[in-house]
């Protein structure tokens, strides 16, 4: 057990998976000597050369275009997406072409490639450097997404992410990227299976879902609801598609209320699908409407007020107060 | 005598083009990629100083393969015209007039070699042994595929204009790096596997394209072994080609540093002299080559295209006049390499071939729509698995209600019968 940070932690997951398997190698804009804009690639080239983390010309559709190429000639490419809000000039290939290799082949071609995307606020920025796209890419069926909120999983999520068959695309809390914890680099241990949701903190009377960024949120919000005599279980959804619903649901039968709370605007967003599936699946075990804790409808708005924008403890807890009211 | 130096574009004299390849020279000089020509349109072989050497590998029997070919990939496409006529495919993209510079170049490839074609590449497809049939299934809406691509090194074709160029130079630098691996493990004496490179085709339309640039950009920061080979039809849908680019495209390649070279795109012998060399230059790790394909799509883009209303019969008919079927036959003709009987034979050789895809097009089955379940990822998906159940339950309660539908109807049959 040792204590790193997640960017460290991401950092020594990709060491791991370099030297494990001799076909992963790393892409992306200033990987290389810089280590990246956050350092996560930090001192990889020096140990696996250029041929296996690769600085790529400036250019993000080529990044996964040939990202695509290389897993078809049986390569596992790790991409890096300098921000979250950099991704849409790969949209085109994530969702045209990476999703559907494997279906429109009849399942004759596999392309493991694994996406890196720095996302989230609250770290002060200017637009397009905190955007939380990530129900724009869970709506395409092909395609995992994943999100771990903790140096343990960030370690060994990304690892296997790699290992997996179909294109993963890792959404990393950027905000959270100097957050430490300890690292069990000789087992995963409960996070054997990165697609599954892990139940934090139990509780009784309500249930708050998060992910990445805002689970360090919910976890302190459950316990400031502790003080006032509230029992609030916490869920780290871990995995975004697909979502683990058979956890989320075992917990809103237990406690028969349900938060679910993430940084994205709450239309149209992963709250929405939560909210809906257990809805069709736990009805009668609903003391409340599933309540959505989210980003507003508007761009994300100017660092100066991003406070405002981003859901934080009092937000979650106002959410909890209407549940607990019915 | 040295290349045959065709005008940058064939179009001159209509007037508009003339205007913008004179401001085009005014501002960049006279282009630079002059159109490479073996065998011209009246079947009288030219001279070229670097692509000759390659024309004259090429014996009798090659030659008359690369006509066989071309003949028998017009008859397949007109066969595919009249089915989707017919409703039998839901749309069809013709190739005819494209013929010299699929075979050609398919023909200048290796089977180590991996294609990317975008959709209309039949030709090339019958170059790398791709059951034609199965070209069909896309187009007949019983696949988004039709073929396993690592049978053939053939890949799936692309519909989303430009989006494989990327993957082919992904792909060839995945050779790259398989070849440095292979070198660096070679044991003396051991027999080594042949180079291999990446050859990804694109039309005139598609170059507009982003990525196009992107994918170019890479092939020369990594120089990766790759040739792009552009079809210049010269109609994107609609759109001519003089608004895609003011500048021969071969001449792009410039801009990316590793050569352009425009080929007479009707002529198979230049073509696939142009695409032998840039692939194995591309093998040797040289450098990513561009090659313009100086050709015409004679028909419509699609079937679901009417050309009359964008283009002359006047243009038309300047092209056919090139056509590439004609040019190769008074040439094996006039040289003897080929007679009456040969040309007999490769004509009953397309309508056995016709007959061959009319009646697979009609076995072609209906895929049960669980395979799209199994094969939307490679491994386990929990939501996939849910809905899946719930269909199957959803289709058994079906299947009860038409076994009572079956017998309700056989009853009533029974009870006409009983009252006439």
């Amino acid at each position: 057990m040792t204590t790193m940070t997640i960017a460290k932690a991401i950092n020594e997951g990709l060491r791991a998976t370099l030297n494990n398997n001799p076909r992963t190698l790393l892409m992306g804009e200033d990987i290389g000597p810089l280590g990246g804009v956050y350092r996560v690639t930090d001192g990889l080239i020096g140990e696996f050369g250029a041929d296996r983390v690769v600085d790529t010309p400036l250019a993000e559709s080529g990044i996964i275009g040939t990202a695509i190429g290389l897993a078809l000639s049986g390569y596992l490419p790790v991409c890096e997406i300098q921000f979250d809000g950099f991704v849409f000039p790969g949209f085109n290939q994530i969702t045209t072409q990476l999703a559907k290799m494997h279906s429109r082949s009849n399942g004759n071609l596999t392309v493991p490639v694994v996406i890196r995307i720095p996302y989230g606020g609250g770290i002060g920025s200017i637009e397009h450097h905190s955007e939380s796209p990530e129900a724009l890419f869970a709506h395409t069926a092909g395609l995992r997404i994943i999100t771990p909120s903790n140096p343990h999983d960030a370690y060994w999520m990304i690892q296997q992410a790699v290992d997996c068959q179909d294109p993963v695309i890792v959404f990393e809390p950027k905000r959270r990227y100097w957050l430490k914890g300890e690292v069990d680099t000789e087992s995963p241990g409960p996070s054997g299976d990165p697609f599954k949701a892990h139940v934090l903190r139990e509780g009784t009377d309500a249930t708050v879902v998060a992910y990445g960024p805002l689970v360090p949120v919910a976890l302190a919000a459950a316990g400031a609801a502790a003080e006032d005599g509230r029992s609030v279980e916490v869920i780290d959804l871990r995995s975004i598609s697909p979502i683990d619903f058979d956890t989320v649901t075992d917990s809103v039968k237990k406690t028969g209320r349900l938060i679910v709370a993430h940084e994205a605007p709450t239309f149209g967003g992963i709250g929405g699908e939560i909210a809906a599936r257990v809805s069709e699946r736990a009805f009668l075990s609903l003391e409340a409407p599933v309540i959505r804790v989210g980003g507003f409808h508007m761009p994300y708005p100017v660092a100066k007020v991003e406070e405002d924008y981003l859901p934080d403890i009092d937000r979650i807890l106002e959410a909890l107060d209407r549940a607990l009211a019915y | 005598m040295g290349a045959t130096h065709l005008p940058a574009t064939e179009f001159d004299g209509t007037g508009v083009d003339d205007q913008l390849e004179a401001e085009a020279e005014a501002v960049l000089g006279a282009p630079d990629a002059p159109m490479v020509q073996l065998l011209g349109p009246d079947g009288a072989m030219g001279e070229d100083p670097v692509f000759s050497e390659y024309a004259n590998r090429l014996d009798a029997e090659k030659l008359r393969g690369f006509y066989a070919d071309m003949a028998a990939i017009r008859r397949f496409d007109q066969e595919a015209t009249a089915l989707q006529r017919q409703g039998q495919l839901a749309l069809w993209v013709p190739l005819t007039g494209q013929e010299a510079a699929q075979i050609g170049s398919g023909r200048a490839s290796q089977p180590q070699d991996y294609i990317f074609p975008t959709y209309r590449e039949h030709g090339v497809a019958l170059t790398r042994n791709v059951d034609l049939a199965e070209l069909l299934r896309q187009f007949r809406g019983v696949s988004n595929g039709g073929w396993n691509p690592k049978d053939t090194n053939f890949h799936l074709y692309t519909l989303v204009l430009a989006a494989q160029t990327p993957h082919a130079v992904g792909y060839a630098m995945g050779i790259q790096r398989d070849q440095k691996l292979a070198a660096a493990n070679a044991t003396p004496g051991q027999p080594q596997e042949p180079k291999a490179a990446v050859m990804v085709y694109f039309g005139d339309g598609a170059s507009s394209e982003g990525d196009v640039h992107e994918s170019m950009v890479f092939a020369s920061s990594y120089n990766a072994p790759v040739v792009f080979f552009c079809q210049n039809n010269h109609w994107a849908i609609s759109v001519p080609s003089t608004v895609q680019t003011r500048v021969p495209l071969a001449d792009r390649a410039k801009g990316y540093g590793f050569p352009g070279i425009r080929v007479d795109g009707n002529d198979v012998i230049a073509v696939h002299a142009v695409t032998e060399w840039a692939l194995e230059r591309a093998r040797e790790g040289k450098s990513p080559v561009l090659i313009e394909a100086f050709t015409y799509r004679v028909g419509a883009h699609t079937t679901a295209d009417d050309p009359t209303k964008y283009r002359g019969s006047e243009e038309e008919a300047q092209w056919r006049a090139k056509d590439p079927l004609e040019r190769l036959e008074k040439y094996l003709r006039a040289e003897g390499l080929a007679d009456d009987a040969f040309f007999a034979k490769v004509k009953a050789d397309g309508d056995e071939l016709a007959a061959y895809v009319r009646k697979t097009t009609h076995d072609l089955e209906t895929p049960d729509i669980r395979t799209a379940f199994a094969n939307t990822y490679a491994e386990a998906h929990p939501l996939v698995a849910e809905e899946l159940a719930w269909f199957e339950e959803y289709s058994a309660g079906f299947a009860d209600e038409s076994e009572t539908a079956d017998v309700k109807a056989a009853e009533a049959n029974t009870d006409g019968a009983a009252n006439r």
